[in-house]
């Protein structure tokens, strides 16, 4: 099973350069919670549509300020909508959530290794995602459910930190909602009034309801909550070249040229930021790196 | 009684326990039944019980003064809570309190105590799935007290 490699050569499409900032404007800004916001985009420069892999990313530049990589988190059946969900914790974050509706951002992209939702059709496919984590996996929901025939059970495990932090919470519970998709939350804290499940992601997985000979699971969140799901998901038989994590390094150019984002041999802009577990299991947990 | 070890010896937690240890163990066993929202027991109580879930949910917390209670682990289907009634001074150290109808089975602790006492096998037995359970637990709570969500991860 290899993962699905967009091209990142320096020529983007139609021959465009993929360095070429193209100006969006910014259509609907989402409060998803306290410290979390969506951004629904189109472009500006008359180009029609968007698209995308799930699991890649775009480098989003606010003029002036700065310029971050953010997953893409909306719906990639749907080109004519762009959709980024983040964090407001650093400088250009905390600038981009000050944007308004009309406002202009610059995108270039898309970058990175997608999601191997196509090599794993066949498979149950087990989505566990902790925190934030569920922003670049939802695509691949969309993605599965869009294309449901094709793959055995599906289950997504979900854990944050508290109810308050709870992600998309209208996708949650229409997919809590359908009998072809089994989905699972946890908080790590909470009080009286929370009704769910208390204790962190990884404890859903002995329990999940998959067939560990015939399933892939992938896995995005802090990389402590992606170790021990790993080694939970092994617990439960899945081999390692059946595991996929979505990694998270200091990511500059996008295309592999600056180095920031080395990991190891490869660089998670360009190599990754989604890797089959076998491929990196030896320095996933080298604190050199 | 047969029924009654029959759904012993199937619960995930004592499966493969020999035939005689699952006819001494539902000896100590009786049927509970817990409506949503009452206490299963409450901290500083004696813990002379632990508890298979057969059906429902249950949250094990503890009560903050002024803020109410704070909700530490769900426990569900299949699942096992209370280990208290093994170690001593075998005292409840927080509240376990049924979120929804709850069925399972209670297993008498002092009565368990002297079992094992008598029947080292048995007792072993017991304790390596308690270790197993207990270290299941600790991982967990390291991994909540990382706060892995946090601003700095």
């Amino acid at each position: 099973m290899a993962t699905t490699h967009k091209n990142n050569s320096l020529a983007g499409p139609e021959g465009s350069d993929v360095m070429m900032v193209r100006p969006f404007k910014i259509r609907r800004m989402i409060k998803e919670t306290d410290d979390t916001f969506s951004l629904e985009l189109g472009p500006r420069d008359g180009t029609r549509g968007f698209s995308f892999e799930p699991g890649q990313f775009n480098m989003l530049n606010v003029f002036g300020i700065g310029e971050v990589p953010i997953s893409i988190s909306g719906d990639p059946t749907k080109t004519d909508e762009l959709l980024h969900t983040t964090r407001a914790v650093g400088t250009v974050t905390k600038a981009m959530k000050k944007l308004k509706v009309g406002d202009t951002i610059g995108i270039r992209g898309p970058y990175g290794k997608s999601w191997p939702v196509r090599e794993v059709e066949g498979y149950d496919v087990v989505v566990v995602a902790g925190g934030i984590g569920l922003a670049p996996l939802r695509p691949v929901i969309y993605y599965l459910l869009a294309n449901r025939e094709k793959y055995g059970k599906i289950v997504l495990l979900y854990g944050t930190r508290t109810p308050e932090e709870i992600l998309f919470r209208k996708d949650l519970e229409k997919w809590r909602a359908r009998f072809d998709l089994e989905t699972f939350m946890t908080v790590d804290r909470a009080t009286g009034d929370w009704r769910g499940n208390v204790g962190v992601v990884t404890t859903l997985i002995g329990r999940a309801p998959f067939d560990h000979l015939n399933s892939a699971a992938m896995i995005c969140g802090p990389e402590i909550m992606m170790r021990f799901t790993v080694l939970e998901l092994q617990k439960r038989g899945l081999v390692d070249d059946k595991i996929f994590v979505s990694m998270e390094r200091n990511m500059k150019c996008g295309v592999g040229l600056c180095g920031h984002c080395q990991l190891g041999a490869s660089f998670v802009c360009k190599d990754g930021p989604v890797y089959r577990y076998d491929q990196i299991r030896g320095i996933f947990t080298k604190r050199e790196l | 009684m047969e029924n009654l070890e029959r759904v012993l010896a199937e619960h995930p937690f004592l499966k493969g326990l020999e035939a005689r240890h699952i006819e001494l163990l539902a000896g100590c066993t009786s049927n509970v039944v817990f409506k949503p929202g009452e206490f299963i027991f409450r901290e500083g109580e004696d813990a002379d019980k632990f508890y298979l879930i057969r059906h429902g949910k249950v949250v094990v917390e503890t009560f903050v003064p002024q803020k109410g209670p704070l909700l530490i682990r769900t426990r569900t289907k299949d699942d096992v809570f209370g280990w208290s009634w093994m170690i001593p001074p075998y005292k409840w150290h927080f509240d376990a309190r049924a979120m929804e109808l709850t069925r399972g089975l209670a297993l008498d602790g002092k009565c368990l105590r002297g079992k094992c006492e008598e029947d080292h096998d048995l007792g072993y037995e017991l304790m390596k799935r308690f270790a197993t359970l207990i270290a299941e637990r600790l991982e967990a709570t390291r991994l909540q007290l990382m706060d892995i969500y946090g601003d700095h991860s």
